[in-house]
Parts: C-alpha cells; structure tokens; sequence
C-alpha cells in the first residue's frame, strides 16, 4: 500500500462549504453532444462545409470528382508538414526552417537515388536527413538557449544554402520511377498522398493522446515550469519535437520529388507559413498547450480548399496571396474574441 | 486614515485601521508577514478599494480609484522590485510617460538632462543621466526610482523594504537622501524589518498585527524588545488540531553546506516522520533553499545524504526519483499546469507508473490513482475530467498535494502550503500533513505565518538573508526567539 493513504483521512475533517457538491457526475449523453458542439473542431469544421458550399455555389467545377482528387492531394502535403510543426507548436515553439527541410530532404534522397543507392535507402537516408536537422534545431533550443524564432529563422536560411551549395542550383532529374507512386498513384481511386497522411493523422493523434509523451508535450505547453518540477526531462522532449517536426518535412519532401519525378531546389520555399497557418487556424494556440491533430487536417483543408476555389474562380494571383494571409488574421481574431 | 477595512475571499487582511502622518514626518510601518501592511499601502495608492473606512489627504475626504488617481495627488510607492526599464537611460527612466517634449513635440534630451540632473542634485546623488538603467547597480537604480517619485511632486512617499537589497554603506546614503526629502517636506512611510535603522530614521512607528493597528509609538521612547513583543503578540491561539505522535529517532536525510545563490552553507537533517518547520521573512531564502535541494537550481556546493547514503540530485527527476516531492509556493505558475485536467495534473509525477508498452498511458491505471486521491483527500470535484483552472483555491492546492503523494515521496516539502485558501481547506491541509507525518513521511513546511509553523512543526529552523539563524526544537521555540533570528538580531 502507498503511503498517503491515510484512512478516514477525508472523514475527519469538516468544511464550511454549505452545499454538497455532486461528486464525480458521469457525464450525461447530452452534455456530451454539446460538448462536442462547443469543440472548436466543430466550429471550424462547419467553416470549411461553408467555404466548400460557398465555392461549390460560385465554381461548380469545384465539385468535380477530378478537382475533389487534385485538392486532397494537394491538402496532403501541407497537412504532414503540418502535423510536425504543429508538435513543436504545443510545446510554444515553432519551426521556420520546416519548408527549408522538404527542400534538403528531397535533394539529397535525390541525389542518392541518382548515385545508384537503391531508392528505398535513399527514402531513407533523406528521412535521416530531415531528422538530423531538425533535432540540431532541438538541440539549440533545449541545450543553448536560444528561442525557437532565431534557430529556425538560421536554419532556414542555412539548409536552403546549402541545397544551392550541393546542386549548385541545378534540380535533381534522375529519379528512380519506382518511387513515383508515393505521390501519383492511387488505391481504390484514393491518391497515395491522402492514404499517407491519414495513416501519419492516426499515430500522431494517438501518440499525442494516449501516450507519456503526448501528455508531456502538452504539459510543457501548458506550464513549463510547473513540469520541469514534476520531475520531467523538459529539455529531451522539445529536442524530440523539433526533430519529429524535421521528419515530417522529410516525408513531404520526398513526396514533392515523387510528384514532381525531380528533386527541385526551390521545393518546400514558403511552406513554413502555410504549415504554421494551417496548425492555428486548426485552433493551436502559439502560447503552447492547446490543439489537436483533428484541428491541424481541418485547418490545412481550409487553406486548400480556399487557395482552389480562388484558382477555379478566376481569381488574379496577385489577389490570392492577400486573401490567404487575410484568412490567417481573420482565424486568430476569431479565436481571440471567443476565448475572451 | 480612519477606520479602514479590507476583506479578501476567506481573510479578514485590515480590522479598523487609523493611521495617519504628517507633513515631513517619517513614519515606519512594522509587522509580519501577512500582517496587513502591504494591503494598507496598497488601499493608500488606489490599487486595492477599501469596503469601509475613509481616507482624509490634506482635510479632504479622498477617493482612489486607481493608481492614477494616488500619484496625481502626489503619493507614490516604490516597491521592492523596481519598475525601472532597464534598457533606457537613467534620465528617461525618470520622465517615463510624462516625458519633456521640445515645441514640435519630439522628446527633448535637453530639457530632460536638465531636470534630471536637478533632481539628482536635490538628491545630492552622483549618477550619470546617460547611464543606461541595467548598468546601474541596484542602490542606483533604486536611487532612480526615488528621484522619478519626485519628477511627480510627491507629497507623501511610500518605500517598501527599500533597504532589503542594499549594503550597509548603501544603506546610510539611503537613510541620507530620506532626511533630505524630509526637510523639504515630504512625508515618507517606510516598510523595513530591520529594526536598528527603523529606530535610526523615524519619528513614529505602528505595528500592525493581524490586520490591526496594535501599536503606535513615538520612536524616542521605543525599545527592540518592546516592538518585537508588539509585532507577535502574546495572545497563542489554536486553530487546527493538535500532534500528538513523536517523529522516530531515524535520520531521513541530511543536507550538508549547501551553496547557491543567495544561500550560504545551509545544513540541516530531518527525521522519519518528522515536521520541521522552516520560519523566516519573505525573501530569506527558504524557498531557494528548497529548490537547491530538489535540483530546480544549481547547487555550488554541499551533499544530500538520504538514509544514510549520498544521492545525486541535479534535476527534479533525480529528487522525485529519490522519493522527495516538492509544492512550490506559486501553485498557479509552478504547481499547475491550468489548462489540463484534474486527472492529468494529478498523475504528473508518475508517468513511469502508469506507463504500459510503448509508453502508452493505462486509463484504468490512471484512474485508479486520480480516484483514490478524490476520495482520500477530499476534492472536491465534478469530474476528473475537470480543468483545474476551474477549481478553487483550496481544491487546487490538494490537487498538488495529490500530485506529490502519488510519487509516494519518504520527504515532502511545502512551501506555503496554504497561502490564499480558505479558513477551512486550511485546517484540512493541516490535518493531512499531520496524518502523513505519522505514517512516517518526513514533511518540511515552509511557511511566513508563524502561527502555522507553530502549530505544525515538532522542530523549527529560521533563516535570514540565505543563512540559517537558529535551529531549535518546538518546546524551545518561542515567537520572540523565532521572530528575533528572523529579522537577524538573534542575541
């Protein structure tokens, strides 16, 4: 028996609290389904049923079971970026450099493949890559100091260089055609990407919810201090995000070169902030803490559905970029007023 | 002041306050921690309301809403962390939001080297204007603060333990630059608990006890002793229930020349089952000495011995895993983690516990150990499921006792284990600290209520400034010898 287990503890003891208090409810089927209503999941699912409707309204070739193939396919990709950068996100970090990574990861498993390495190691050592490089962003956050802007802000910079240093700026061409798949084909008419992301949704939520270090992810979020107290290695756990945050990157990059069947040196440029953009408007505070992986899918169909339908219905390019930026603020303004 | 009251939620902090001072006068307010001096200041300054009692400024009934409205009329405080911005220049630290513009409005170096450097003068002070706050050592920068008091004419100037940070020397210039501002009449209360230079500096000083003026005396006919027995009282009551088991003769652990930061070569050994209570003033240490111990900071020197062999602790992770479990004194910022549930804060600490292949949580497991707590402590809860933002004061506080007992700790340390509950959480908590005692856990209570190191502990350790003043079992504890080596004057 542990200590602490004092008997007639609780019975001793008499309270000036005047009313009983129920103990414990279980939880009634109804509270339940206005739980799951208030859920800022449902509330920004409904946005993108909206949006979906709205555009479908405006651009009827967006229903189009082609169009529907293209956009999921598309969604798949910044939503595994962004199911990484979401993890350091729950932490109160973040990672600039993710975009940076898609782009390192896919060169050199390109360049591998292009070697002769057989393709498979090549997926491998570019998820190596992708990893490595990101948990030297662990590193300098946990052991250095330094806060999570500028390390990934310099790795930004320094992976993309190095990319231009390695191909001298000339894309990767001689990609082994059994690795296409990844990204072109399909299983019963569902694209690959989608099979891969949903399969990553699944071990991402689990593993945030169900496991030690989910709930440790969380905690440190929540209150670093108070979790550091609580006798947990805070330190090793964000090196561990940031590295998983790089994985993910890798993963996305190789599937961009399968995509493209070329390994390009400009690939993954600018996806940190859709990444980012699509963990917040998912509902993932950047205080840390909050969010989940349910959030993160809708948030990264929101912007891709959006930066479709803005394509389907014509809209100038230049206009697009404004618009999405727009809907970024507009998400964070929205949580803002509710949460006050 | 006439009158004046203050209730908080569970505390009565002010009982029918008077206090007054004149123009040029240097009042000292005296008493313990949690005696109501800093709520009686606070009311002063706008930033707490009083619930009755009236305060009269110059003949006139005055009413503060807000800070704002003090200092407009010429009262301000310096409290004792400073609000200086320390990458600005001391002269603009001074007209912060009150800055000297030139005609078209742009700020005015000229004019503001100007005054500065006369109220630097008035001062009789030495500091360069263009010297950047944090370049300032803490007596200048409190120098500063002084000066940027008067930028606003102050009348009445508040000074809340302005000398805890400063040397001696340091100290007298201080004491210098107050009788100053007295001969151009300003009137200053000042909050110390160093008794040579309160009777050194003031004219008159009031004790405050438990809220009330218990005491006010002209400080030529003031003695030491007279004020300490003031600040105590004599009157002993009883609150919570009585020990009565006696801690065996075991030595748990020994901590022995402790080193860091402001602790110096602390030692002390507690007992199987003992309380031993840790006394002293806000800021004397025992709370840092509590988190060299667990490995929250950096030891420079010193060894834990823990039944009777040594243990390396560098981390919290080392502590909990040595069986010593620490409440911080802050449960909102660093017990808690508020936006988690009940059942996910109480099982924190055992992770390793109830961790399953893959490091997978078992829910059946969890619960087992969130419900037992519930039950056994009494939580008062509507579900585990609960954010314990939503819970009161005293739940969430048993909340991180819970946390703590999980570990099954052999050492528990409290810091203030019961700041800001209620009367009867209080006498709970008590109740359960006695209860652990006597299964044998060891339990160091830190606490500024003297009463409750009083009722709790079978041994009481008091430090001042970082060092241990006295170490003395409770049948030779009095609040005399206490509340002296607290204030360091230990004879």
């Amino acid at each position: 028996m542990l200590p602490g287990n004092p008997e007639g503890l609780s019975m001793a003891i008499e309270t000036e609290v005047g009313v009983p208090i129920e103990k414990r409810r279980p939880l009634r089927v109804r509270e339940t389904l206005v739980g799951v209503l208030k859920m800022r999941e449902s509330a920004i699912f409904l946005a993108l049923l909206g949006i979906m409707i709205v555009i479908t309204i405006v651009a009827p070739n967006f229903a189009t079971s082609g169009n529907i193939y293209r956009v999921s396919r598309q969604i798949s990709f910044v939503a595994i970026a962004s199911l990484g950068v979401f993890t350091v996100i729950l932490t109160g970090g973040i990672d600039l450099s993710l975009g940076s990574i898609i782009g390192i990861s896919g060169v050199i498993s390109g360049l591998c493949m292009e070697a002769g390495v057989h393709y498979l190691l090549s997926i491998g050592i570019g998820l190596v890559t992708g990893c490595l490089v990101g948990a030297i962003n662990g590193l300098l956050v946990s052991y250095v100091g330094i806060t999570p802007f500028i390390v990934t802000l310099g790795m930004l910079s320094m992976a993309r260089g190095s990319i231009w240093i390695i191909t001298k700026g000339w894309p990767v061409e001689n990609i082994d055609e059994r690795i296409l798949v990844l990204s072109q084909g399909d299983i019963l008419g569902i694209p690959v990407p989608v099979i891969i992301m949903l399969f990553i949704s699944i071990i991402v939520h689990f593993v945030m919810r169900s496991t030690v270090f989910g709930r440790r992810v969380y905690a440190i979020g929540g209150n670093e201090e108070a979790t550091r107290l609580s006798g947990i290695d805070v330190k090793k756990i964000k090196c561990i995000v940031y590295a998983i945050s790089g994985l993910m990157a890798a993963i996305t990059g190789i599937m961009l070169v399968a995509r493209f069947n070329s390994a390009q040196t400009s690939s993954g440029d600018g996806w940190e902030l859709d990444a980012i953009a699509a963990a917040v408007i998912g509902g993932a505070s950047l205080q840390g803490g909050a969010g989940s992986v349910i959030g993160v899918l809708i948030g990264a169909a929101i912007m891709g559905v959006i930066r479709n339908g803005l394509v389907l219905m014509k809209i100038s390019a230049y206009w697009q970029t404004a618009i999405m930026g727009l809907i970024i603020v507009l998400a964070a303004v929205i949580d803002r007023i509710k949460n006050r | 002041m006439r009158q004046i009251s203050k209730q908080f939620p569970g505390v009565r902090a002010l009982r029918d306050v008077d206090f007054s001072i004149r123009e040029g006068e240097i009042v000292c307010l005296l008493g313990e921690n949690g005696a109501g001096k800093s709520t009686l200041m606070k009311i002063l300054t706008g930033v707490y309301k009083q619930d009755c009692g009236t305060i009269y400024y110059r003949g006139q009934e005055l009413v503060l809403n807000n800070p704002k409205d003090a200092y407009e009329r010429g009262i301000n405080i310096i409290f004792q962390e400073f609000n200086l911005c320390p990458n600005l220049s001391a002269m603009e630290n001074l007209f912060l939001g009150n800055e000297n513009r030139t005609k078209r409005g742009l700020f005015s170096y000229t004019k503001t080297r100007k005054r500065a450097q006369q109220l630097f003068e008035m001062l009789d002070i030495d500091i360069d204007c263009d010297a950047k706050v944090s370049q300032l050592n803490v007596a200048r920068q409190q120098m500063v603060e002084i000066a940027k008091a008067l930028a606003y004419d102050t009348k009445l100037l508040i000074m809340d333990e302005p000398t805890s940070a400063l040397t001696d020397k340091e100290i007298t210039t201080l004491l210098a630059i107050m009788r100053t501002l007295k001969r151009r009449g300003v009137a200053i209360i000042f909050i110390s608990h160093k008794l040579e230079e309160v009777l050194q500096i003031s004219d008159r000083i009031v004790v405050l006890r438990d809220g009330e003026n218990c005491g006010d005396v002209e400080t030529a006919q003031a003695t030491k002793n007279h004020l300490v027995s003031l600040m105590v009282g004599r009157a002993v009551t009883n609150g919570s229930a009585k020990r009565t088991t006696i801690p065996s003769q075991e030595t748990l652990l020994e901590a022995e020349g402790i080193c860091g930061g402001r602790i110096q070569d602390a030692s002390f050994s507690i007992k199987k089952g003992e309380i031993l209570g840790f006394a002293g003033l806000v800021g004397s240490g025992r709370s840092a000495l509590a988190r060299l111990i667990i490995g929250a900071e950096k030891r420079s020197a010193g060894t834990i011995t823990l039944n009777g062999s040594s243990v390396v602790i560098r981390h919290p992770k080392d502590s909990i895993a040595a069986g010593i479990a620490y409440l911080p004194d802050d449960r909102k910022n660093m017990g808690l983690v508020l936006p988690m549930t009940v059942r996910e804060n109480t099982t924190m600490c055992i992770h390793e516990k109830i961790r399953r292949l893959l490091g997978i949580i078992s829910s059946k497991e969890e619960h087992l150990v969130v419900n037992r707590y519930i039950d056994e402590l009494d939580i008062r809860v509507y579900s585990s499921e609960q954010k314990v933002s939503t819970l009161s004061g005293g739940n969430q506080q048993k909340i991180v006792i819970a946390k703590s007992l999980a570990v099954t700790p052999k050492l528990l340390i409290l810091c203030e284990p019961t700041r800001g509950i209620d009367v009867g959480a209080k006498a709970e908590v008590h109740n359960i600290i006695f209860q652990l005692a006597d299964q044998g856990i060891s339990i160091i209570v830190i606490s500024s209520e003297l009463q409750e190191i009083f009722n709790l502990s079978d041994r009481i350790i008091v430090m001042h400034e970082g060092v241990i003043t006295a170490n003395l079992p409770r049948h030779e504890a009095t609040q005399e010898v206490v509340m002296r080596a607290a204030i360091g004057t230990a004879s």
